[in-house]
């Protein structure tokens, strides 16, 4: 299988109703480690990494992968902040991917069931998906994400409204992924999960990178204003 | 009053003996509404859930028609269905006028645009929950009409019952194709029809009831087959 990464942004930009969401922007990202999107609310975070998975298309500019497109998008995962709920069973969400790509349904739910318990779900497989709590939810939604094994996992602020001990859950199932090989790319406004987990940070403010550097960098020293502001807590538009 | 209690002793009656004329017709009512409700249903929820996933140019006009056409005039489409069927129609060759599938062509006709209608409205809200999630995992636009006719089969089942009710109570157009002869294609509602004009009004309100009953009997059966209302399910 050819490689995935680098995935390479020029002038990426996104616009709606002639109103510039995204861009431009220009990015090279590798095929390693974790890297959190942070930035203040409606920073264009969510935009900027639909635009990366190709929900969102791009309005100017180019977003190339290593591989041809097709290829791409089949490799890859997204994880909403409010994780979308199918109305079925939760061994039948989980198994949904499986069962898009043609595995028997028998065989789809034996390896739903597994990863179902994986995330300890394993006595609510067969309740409805709509009735689980919100950490809940985000487990499966992140199980279904991670059942087909993608190469890049999107995840946008997938703890948020979550508690402690539900972060907490969802933080090992990430680093369990990133081990076995899964790229992550996430955002979130949580700044102690962003050095817990970040290899390397991207910062966006108003639609555009102001800053793209290696985790430790980051939080030492950030190279910008807006990244020392940002770090400092000040309020950042 | 009296007409109304003599109505429903007649019912009481007919149900009890089983009458054969009542038997007759209630299966004929039935078989051919089911038969336009299976028919309409394969036309008309594939077609929702098209209109709810696929962006064109034309598609809010469809729209539109399609929910102008929710309240086609019954006797009109009788009439059309008439016009093509007859010797002279183009469809004439195929002797259907007056027939059981020419009452079920009507009511596909007059369905379809029902049970389309109040489908895409349930399957659009549904898309709009699931486009994010099912664009994310790069699925085909059948994979995509698949799922929203999977997991939104209970509203689509109170599609099909709106439509199972508007046909099942149709009596303008199957009265123009189907003509209410006895023994080949009358049933409940020209029955009554015919009832009421010969002034039997008893007869009359007890077949009603039996529609009634019939009606709700089908529908009830409908919602525990689909096992909608139950503990923990949507």
């Amino acid at each position: 299988m050819t490689e995935l990464f680098p995935l390479i942004v020029e002038q990426g930009t996104v616009r709606r109703r002639g109103k510039v969401l995204v861009g431009p922007v220009d990015l090279r990202l590798e095929g390693q480690g974790v890297t959190i999107v942070v930035g203040p609310n409606g920073a264009g975070k969510t935009s900027l990494l639909k635009m990366l998975h190709g929900i969102v298309r791009l309005s100017e500019g180019s977003l190339r992968w290593a591989c041809a497109r097709e290829d791409a998008e089949k490799r890859q995962a997204f994880v909403f902040q409010t994780p979308v709920m199918m109305r079925r069973t939760v061994v039948e969400n989980i198994a949904y991917p499986l069962r898009l790509i043609g595995v028997p349904r028998k065989e789809a739910r034996a390896r739903a069931a597994d990863w179902g318990r994986r995330i300890d779900l394993g006595d609510a497989l067969e309740r409805q998906a709509m009735l689980l709590s919100g950490g809940e939810r985000q487990k499966l939604a992140l199980a279904r994400a991670l059942i087909r094994d993608p190469k890049v996992l999107f995840l946008d602020e997938p703890c948020a409204s979550l508690d402690g001990r539900a972060t907490r859950e969802i933080e090992e199932i990430l680093t369990e992924a990133a081990q076995s090989g899964t790229r992550l790319i996430m955002s979130t406004h949580n700044m102690g999960q962003a050095q817990r987990l970040a290899d390397e940070v991207i910062l966006v403010i108003g639609g555009r990178i102001h800053e793209f550097s290696p985790a430790a960098e980051f939080f030492a020293g950030p190279q910008t204003p807006q990244g020392a502001a940002f770090l400092r807590g000040d309020i950042v538009e | 009053m009296s007409d109304l209690w003599e109505g429903l002793s007649q019912a009481f009656w007919l149900v009890v003996l089983l009458d054969p004329d009542l038997v007759e017709i209630t299966l004929r009512s039935l078989r051919v509404t089911l038969t336009a409700l299976l028919i309409a249903s394969v036309i008309a929820l594939p077609l929702a859930a098209l209109l709810a996933v696929r962006r064109f140019r034309l598609r809010r006009a469809t729209i539109a028609v399609l929910n102008a056409l929710m309240g086609l005039p019954p006797v009109v489409v009788g009439l059309v269905v008439y016009v093509f069927l007859s010797r002279a129609g183009p469809l004439g060759v195929f002797g259907l006028l007056f027939t059981p599938t020419a009452m079920i062509i009507a009511q596909v006709i007059i369905i379809v645009p029902l049970i389309a209608s109040i489908a895409h409205q349930s399957l659009r809200e549904l898309w709009s929950d699931y486009h994010d999630l099912l664009i994310s995992m790069n699925t085909t636009q059948g994979q995509r009409i698949r799922a929203l006719l999977w997991d939104g089969r209970r509203a689509l089942l109170t599609a099909a019952l709106a439509g199972f009710g508007r046909a099942i109570g149709e009596v303008g157009a199957i009265m123009v194709v189907g003509g209410n002869i006895d023994h080949a294609t009358r049933v409940l509602t020209t029955a009554i029809a015919l009832e009421t004009g010969k002034g039997e009004f008893a007869m009359a309100l007890g077949l009603g009831f039996v529609l009634i009953g019939m009606a709700v009997a089908v529908n009830l059966a409908i919602h525990w087959v689909g096992h909608t209302e139950r503990g923990g399910r949507w």
